[in-house]
């Protein structure tokens, strides 16, 4: 393509757009509707599954010796044996006893605290948190293993939460990008329809289906990508504003928000190739039937 | 640009049928050599029409052999009948002009499409309207021309990207008879300068007045070629 060409594709682009005012405005809002919710759900699952991930750093399940067990380090193999068991460490009681004085400084209950009250434990770390309830009941059925504590009930919570966010932003997802496609295709179609003796004639006098496409393929893209970059500023206006208001809330305060600007970068990258995407496969489903023969 | 051998127009036992079942051409077979003035000529259905779109490869035959200019619509394929397509200027009876576009600009447009560039269409541009004898008219707007003006920019406008042939279906129907004889005047320098022309008429008196070949056509089928006039002349087949 010709420099010159170049020049010409954008230029009739860009009239295209504004001889459909209203329609291209209509079809810009649609693609940034699109691509808000996207990016919000997508935003959502991925600050739900770094809490997952610190979750799953912090959640170390307790497994209690039984008082009487001679000798709790045999355990260790046994343990660590047990699917979906990342890490197995013994912590007696005196470490016990030492960690609790650690944690509570303040507390002088525990400082005089006969460790002999305490029980030998294991920490074990488990690889897939989903499965966090089966592994816990073969643990519990070691012999010489008293009783375990795991916050299942949390990890449960977030994973549905998770997965919930998933089916519900892919279907979305999905039926927004038909919508916005449908709606810049029929904007499109209304400037080829326009055009459509212009179309003719350039047929008539053999310009190639490229060179017919190009102003409307331009006409698609700029729509894409203005609808990409007004969601982008939308997205970003509305992260901040809901990080604050995470970060403010006196029950919220214990998530943390990922910073926007650790992720800026894969949202506008993603927003551009998602905008860009609908405008063009818009213009192109539009102009096929005047380019048949 | 083109050899003169590949530079024809042949129809060989050609037979056509429409989508809704309407067989338009019943077996033709015609030849126009390069350089060459041909109307033709018949009753209103005939299939006149549907020859130059079989020339145009705007439809297909089916069955028998079309060739234009080197290029055969038996094996053409999608990418290569643009290319086919730059080979013929087409002139149709309703001008069809872009009505928000300068004369100027209709040729600019046309001469753009194929590639050319703004300088190319400033040197070919006032030739090709010189030619037709509007070069004062370049920056008017279609309407503001007589219908003999605007036909004489759309025979400007088939000329302008320099075609081996010129077609023209019904080039003077909207035009009264002074015009006429004006623009068929215009077609036949035009042959003279080179350029093949077919044209389809139903204009007795004019085909009559320049005793050019004359193709006949009825229901599908080429009932006479002569030289001279309409049926009457001498007959070759
Ligand atoms: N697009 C079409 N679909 C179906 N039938 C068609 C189509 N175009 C033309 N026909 C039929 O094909 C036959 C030949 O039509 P054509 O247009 O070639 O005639 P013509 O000789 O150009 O007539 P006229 O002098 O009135 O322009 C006619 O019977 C016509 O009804
Ligand atoms: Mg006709």
């Amino acid at each position: 393509m010709s420099k010159h060409n170049f020049g010409y594709f954008i230029h009739e682009g860009v009239s295209n757009m504004f001889s459909h005012g209203f329609m291209s405005f209509a079809a810009i809002g649609i693609t940034v509707a699109c691509l808000l919710i996207m990016g919000t759900f997508t935003l959502v699952a991925v600050n739900a599954n770094g809490l997952l991930k610190d979750l799953e750093r912090e959640n170390e399940m307790l497994a209690f010796v039984e008082e009487d067990f001679a000798e709790p380090k045999n355990l260790q193999s046994k343990l660590a044996a047990i699917p979906n068991v990342a890490s197995v460490t013994f912590i007696s009681r005196q470490q016990a006893m030492e960690r609790f004085v650690e944690q509570y400084p303040d507390e002088e209950m525990f400082r005089d605290l006969d460790p002999n009250i305490l029980r030998d434990r294991f920490s074990i770390k488990v690889a897939d948190l989903e499965r966090i309830s089966q592994t816990k009941a073969a643990v519990d059925a070691v012999d010489g293993i008293a009783y375990v504590n795991a916050s299942e009930e949390i990890a449960g919570g977030f994973i549905t939460l998770r997965n919930v966010a998933t089916v519900v932003c892919v279907a979305l997802i999905a039926i927004l990008f038909l919508v916005s496609v449908f709606i810049i295709s029929n904007t499109i179609r209304l400037t080829t329809f326009d055009r459509r003796e212009e179309i003719a004639i350039m047929r008539m006098v053999g310009a190639t289906n490229g060179f017919i496409r190009w102003p409307f393929v331009y006409e698609g893209f700029l729509m894409g990508f203005l609808g990409a970059s007004v969601a982008f500023l939308m997205e970003w206006g509305l992260y901040e504003a809901v990080a604050q208001g995470v970060s403010t809330s006196d029950a919220m305060q214990l998530i943390e928000v990922i910073p926007f600007k650790e992720l800026w970068g894969p949202v506008a990258g993603s927003f551009a190739g998602a905008g860009i995407f609908i405008g063009v496969g818009g213009s192109l489903s539009a102009i096929r039937k005047y380019l048949q023969v | 640009m083109l050899e003169s051998e590949s530079a024809l127009i042949e129809l060989k036992d050609v037979e056509m049928e429409y989508d809704n079942g309407t067989k338009a051409i019943r077996g033709i077979s015609l030849r126009i050599d390069p350089g060459e003035f041909v109307f033709l000529v018949g009753p209103s259905g005939s299939g006149k029409s549907t020859i130059i779109k079989l020339l145009t490869g705007e439809v297909e035959p089916n069955a028998g052999r079309v060739r234009v200019n080197g290029f055969s619509t038996r094996n053409i394929s999608e990418r290569q009948i643009p290319l086919m397509r730059r080979t013929l200027g087409v002139i149709f009876q309703d001008f069809r002009l872009i009505e928000k576009k300068t004369v100027y600009d209709n040729l600019a447009f046309v001469m753009r499409a194929v590639g050319a560039s703004a300088k190319e269409s400033r040197k070919r541009i006032p030739y090709v309207l010189e030619l037709v004898g509007l070069e004062k008219k370049a920056y008017s707007y279609p309407d503001e021309l007589s219908g003999g003006e605007q036909q004489r920019v759309a025979i400007a406008r088939a000329l302008v990207n320099n075609p081996a042939t010129i077609i023209a279906d019904e080039p003077t129907g909207n035009l009264d008879p002074e015009r006429s004889l004006e623009l068929m005047d215009l077609l036949v320098k035009i042959n003279k300068l080179g350029t093949t022309m077919v044209v389809v008429t139903h204009e007795k008196d004019l085909v009559d007045h320049f005793g050019k070949r004359v193709v006949t056509i009825d229901s599908g089928r080429v009932v006479n070629d002569s030289v001279g006039g309409y049926v009457g002349g001498r007959i070759h087949v």
